[in-house]
């Protein structure tokens, strides 16, 4: 589904991925960890086609197609989906309309009938319900005044409505109360199935407890130094990152 | 030097042109409206035509736009046809209201005598009231717009011949709104002033609405200027939508005087025109007045709009807020000042301000100048000014959710534009201008030399 080759990017002139290697596919769930400045972000937004990340060296195909021919819009509608680490607030436009117009652009990608206002409302209270987000939040603006926990739980809420078959969740821990993980977590696991996968950029174990990863990536100083299963975050989580240091022999 | 003499020339031309027709000018009004021309006259010699170095025009340079015209002037009423129905025909769905029809500056007797207004209510050409309401037209004439402060104010006053009377009983709520709609209409490039007097009584209530239009593609200078008296706990709404070609200069003032308890809504929504000024003076003159002020411009290519706003507080616990957007884009430039004078007695006194702003592109301009002059400590006062663009992180957000990048565009445009616009209380109005607001920043609103209203059907 994906595959990520020899993957060099800048930010601000600064090098941040120095030769990523990542190949996911469908039904898996992958779990990128790595200490602070590691670039899991800067992988994530690369991803999603975020302008202010240059792209130096190396290519991705999503399902065979190479991501750098596709903006941002392309790509979500092609089925990736990034939850940000920071959900952006945009006042004076209503979570209705916004997800209504992404829906239905997804929609018109695939060649099908626009929803009518029934129909949408109708799927918007079946996805509220899947991720419990609270009704009230939805008739706001986007992101406008929602707390923290609130501002993840509508990225999976509209993770939920637009139904990628990539879902590069970034830090969607952060920040998050034990209650508010697990609502989010359920959210993620019940969206999961064999032909969708799922890549999580997290910085503690803590949330792989509730979305058990099939592989655990450790990125460091912008290159994935170490691949295992799920048994790699216990370990980290023991160990800490200056255990990767030392294998590493720095 | 060479500015120095065409600045002589327009007002000596202006000059000539209002002494060669002083006969027909002042016929058939009330020699107390001629006296007030004398000083006009006087303070239009002393301040000329208004540029760069008059300090409140800074934003807005007149100086060649009144260097290159020879405009006719309307000094007598155009012989038009003007059919409402067919030129307007606002037929929004149960959007009624009581139309009234100006043209070229004129009270057009024709189209308005048939329409039907509750009783007391008196809508009528200014220069009949001047003669046939005497007793209520000269108590307020020329009391709030004060011929010394503005050179416009000084050439409206001078050339000032007809325009709207409109009187409000006490305690007379109107339901309907009263649409007034000033058309340019002429065969040549025309120059045409226009006088209003808008009289509420106390606890009357009334919303109106002011729609400018062209209906020709010749050019145009409009100067129209109103005098707005609000009483004791009258509430009153004034939306402007300006909709002029892009050949058009208009320069309006609005003078609003406030008794106790009297609430105004003001909303100057600008989709179109080529020099737009539109001056507001607001007297907040009774306890617990409050006024809430808004513009929304939208300009492209060459368009300008500058909105200057003076907002006196003059006694104790009254209200004021101001927000006012603009959205500019290709070479358009705006200009805001906001005034805000809080007198040494108005205590308790809470004002507000903002202005805020979205450069689409590096070509377009903005100036904004609040100016707060406070002479009292028991106050509440804020005002802020930002000047931007559209926001890239939310623009990212919108597309990462499929939303291409023109749309994301226009919805934080449309987003940005909807504050404003969230003031406009007749919800059927609203519903209009938002349509109309969001096919403007489509672009879609290119050409209407008709209704603006109509548009949208």
């Amino acid at each position: 589904m994906l595959v990520i080759k020899d993957l060099y990017a800048k930010v601000e002139g600064k090098d941040i991925l120095k030769g990523i290697n990542l190949t996911v596919n469908a039904g898996e769930v992958h779990a990128i960890m790595g200490p602070n400045g590691s670039g899991k972000s800067t992988l994530a937004n690369v991803l999603a086609g975020n302008t202010n990340f240059e792209v130096t060296h190396g290519s991705i195909t999503f399902n065979g197609k190479d991501i750098f021919e596709m903006s941002p819009d392309v790509r979500a509608k092609e089925g990736l989906f990034l939850s940000f680490q920071y959900p952006v607030e945009i006042p004076g436009v209503s979570m209705v309309n916004f997800l209504k117009t992404a829906v239905n652009e997804h929609r018109k990608y695939r060649n099908e009938k626009e929803l009518s206002a029934g129909d949408f409302l109708k799927l918007m209270r079946e996805k509220k319900a899947m991720v419990q987000i609270d009704s009230q939040l939805t008739n706001r603006s986007v992101n406008e005044g929602f707390s923290g926990g609130e501002k993840k739980k509508n990225e999976i809420f509209q993770m939920a409505m637009l139904e990628p078959t990539l879902a590069i969740l970034d830090e969607t821990d952060s920040g998050l109360d034990i209650d508010a993980l697990r609502i989010v977590s359920n959210g993620v696991n019940l969206l999961k199935n064999k032909n969708n996968a799922t890549i999580l950029v997290t910085h503690y174990q803590r949330l792989l407890d509730y979305i058990v990863p099939d592989f655990v990536h450790v990125l460091y100083e912008g290159r994935i130094v170490k691949s295992a299963g799920k048994e790699l975050a216990f370990e980290l989580e023991e160990k800490g990152y200056d255990w990767i240091k030392k294998e590493l022999g720095e | 030097m060479a500015e120095v003499l065409e600045k002589i020339t327009a007002v000596r031309r202006i000059s000539e042109l209002y002494a060669a027709n002083l006969a027909g000018i002042t016929e058939g009004l009330p020699s107390w409206v001629n006296q007030a021309r004398k000083p006009a006259f006087v303070a239009f010699q002393r301040m000329g035509i208004p540029g760069f170095r008059t300090e409140n025009y800074k934003y807005t340079d007149l100086t060649r736009l009144f260097d290159n015209e020879n405009f006719r002037r309307s000094f007598t009423p155009d012989d038009f046809e003007v059919d409402l129905s067919e030129v307007f025909n606002c037929d929004v769905p149960e959007f009624d209201t009581h139309l009234i029809l100006v043209v070229n500056g004129w009270y057009d007797d024709a189209s308005n005598k048939n329409t039907q207004y509750p009783e007391g209510v008196i809508v009528k050409s200014l220069r009949k009231a001047m003669v046939e309401n005497t007793d209520l037209v000269e108590k307020y004439y020329g009391k709030l717009a004060n011929v010394q402060e503005d050179p416009l104010i000084a050439m409206n006053t001078l050339f000032a011949q007809d325009g709207v009377f409109i009187y409000i009983p006490d305690n007379l709520h109107i339901e309907k709104p009263l649409q007034l709609i000033n058309v340019l209409r002429s065969e040549d490039d025309l120059y045409a002033t226009q006088r209003n007097l808008i009289i509420a009584g106390k606890n009357s209530q009334v919303k109106l609405m002011f729609c400018d239009h062209t209906l020709v593609p010749q050019q145009f200078i409009n100067n129209n200027l109103t005098e707005f008296e609000m009483g004791e706990d009258s509430v009153i709404d004034i939306y402007s939508i300006q909709n002029q070609h892009n050949k058009t200069a208009s320069l309006t003032g609005l003078y609003i005087h406030q008794e106790r308890g009297s609430q105004l809504v003001t909303s100057a929504i600008t989709l179109h025109g080529g020099i737009i000024r539109n001056n507001l003076k607001v007297l907040l003159d009774g306890e617990h007045a409050s006024a809430n002020i808004c513009g929304l411009a939208l300009s492209d290519k060459n368009q300008h709009v500058d909105n200057y706003t003076n907002i006196e507080h003059i006694k104790p616990n009254c209200h004021s807020n101001q927000l006012y957007k603009n959205i500019l884009d290709d070479s358009s430039t705006g200009g805001f000042t906001g005034r805000i004078h809080v007198l040494p007695h108005a205590t308790k006194t809470a004002a507000y301000q903002r202005n805020n702003n979205v450069l689409l592109t590096n070509a377009a301009k903005m100036n904004t100048k609040p100016q707060l002059v406070i002479d009292n400590d028991d106050v509440k006062c804020s005002h802020g000014a930002t000047v931007g663009r559209i926001n890239d992180e939310a623009l990212f957000y919108l597309q990462a959710r499929g939303i291409n990048e023109k749309e994301a565009r226009l919805m934080l445009m449309f987003a940005f534009a909807h504050e404003v616009l969230a003031e406009v209380k007749i919800e059927k109005l609203r519903d209009v201008i938002d349509k109309l607001v969001n096919k403007r920043l489509r672009g879609e609103v290119s050409k209407c030399h008709s209704c603006a209203l109509d548009c949208i059907r």
